[in-house]
């Protein structure tokens, strides 16, 4: 049978939001405090849902150890404690949420070839979240 | 369509053995969640239901009675029990069993709400999500 196994994981970085296109006005315009010159930072939550059918030796979609140390390889051991805008990923794109979300979803689908990364969710705040489904990838 | 869910705790102990395996593979494959005496969590349970609002009521389904149901199929008994020993589903035989991981707790769930659900009719089982600790979770959605 088919099911769902999540992991909810934190990681502490920093960023600032800065158009390259934009105006120093049309930035401070679009982007208000999160423009502001030196940057700030969060406590994210990534939050990794990956689907599989249940394993009959083990009971599990995947083992949680092994999701572990890829999610820590491939996402935390980059991020984690990083200026999320000197990472090569944000050279030219801009380190929004929804930016990070989809990169921490693409980074996630190539290192765990085997099994579906059905979603991931990252939480900038507790009040705000951002989500990229396997349905509906781009 | 509304999907409507409600949430409900209990605390249980479990151990993982797959009974086919020696005590090392065991060890290998659940670390320490294959401490043979067992260990427990804090559960949260998250019982969501699709269905039409009724027009009269404004509901989907009573919220009081999918706590009822909740509390008669699941956690009558499974709150402060160990599910090992104690619960139909996971107790085992000599060289088979069902160990109590999230997902198959999740299965499990859904296959005690399911059939009260279907029969009060108005509205369907769609998932059921099993935390294990805030951080650990598994969902079952009915799929095969």
């Amino acid at each position: 049978m088919k099911a769902y196994f999540g992991r909810r994981y934190t990681l502490s970085a920093s960023h600032r939001l800065h158009a390259g296109s934009l105006s120093a006005a049309e930035n401070q315009a679009v982007y208000g405090k999160c423009n502001n010159p030196h940057g700030h930072g969060h406590n994210y939550v990534v939050e990794v849902v990956v689907a599989g059918q249940v394993d009959a030796e083990t009971g599990m979609v995947v083992n949680m150890a092994t999701l572990d140390a890829v999610v820590r390889a491939t996402v935390l051991d980059r991020f984690d404690h990083a200026n999320l805008n000197f990472d090569p990923i944000f050279v030219n794109l801009v380190p929004t949420t929804e930016n990070l979300c989809r990169a921490i979803f693409h980074l996630l689908r190539e290192a765990l070839p085997v099994i579906e990364v059905e979603r991931v969710r990252v939480e900038e705040t507790e009040n705000n979240f951002f989500e990229c489904h396997a349905h509906g990838v781009s | 369509m509304i999907y409507l869910t409600r949430r409900a705790t209990f605390s249980a102990s479990h151990y993982y053995r797959n009974p086919a395996w020696t005590a090392e593979q065991n060890e290998t494959i659940f670390g320490r969640c294959a401490n043979r005496n067992g260990h427990g969590h804090n559960y949260t349970l998250e019982v969501t239901v699709a269905g039409e609002v009724d027009p009269v009521t404004g509901f989907v389904v009573d919220l009081k009675w999918l706590k009822d149901v909740i509390e008669r199929e699941v956690l009558a008994d499974w709150d402060h029990r160990h599910l090992n020993l104690e619960a139909l589903e996971f107790i085992a035989s000599e060289r088979t069993a069902l160990i109590p991981t999230t997902e198959n707790i999740a299965i499990a769930a859904w296959k005690r709400l399911e059939p009260a659900v279907a029969k009060a009719g108005g509205a369907r089982l769609s998932r059921v999500r099993v935390y294990e600790t805030p951080e650990i979770f598994a969902e079952f959605r009915g799929e095969a």
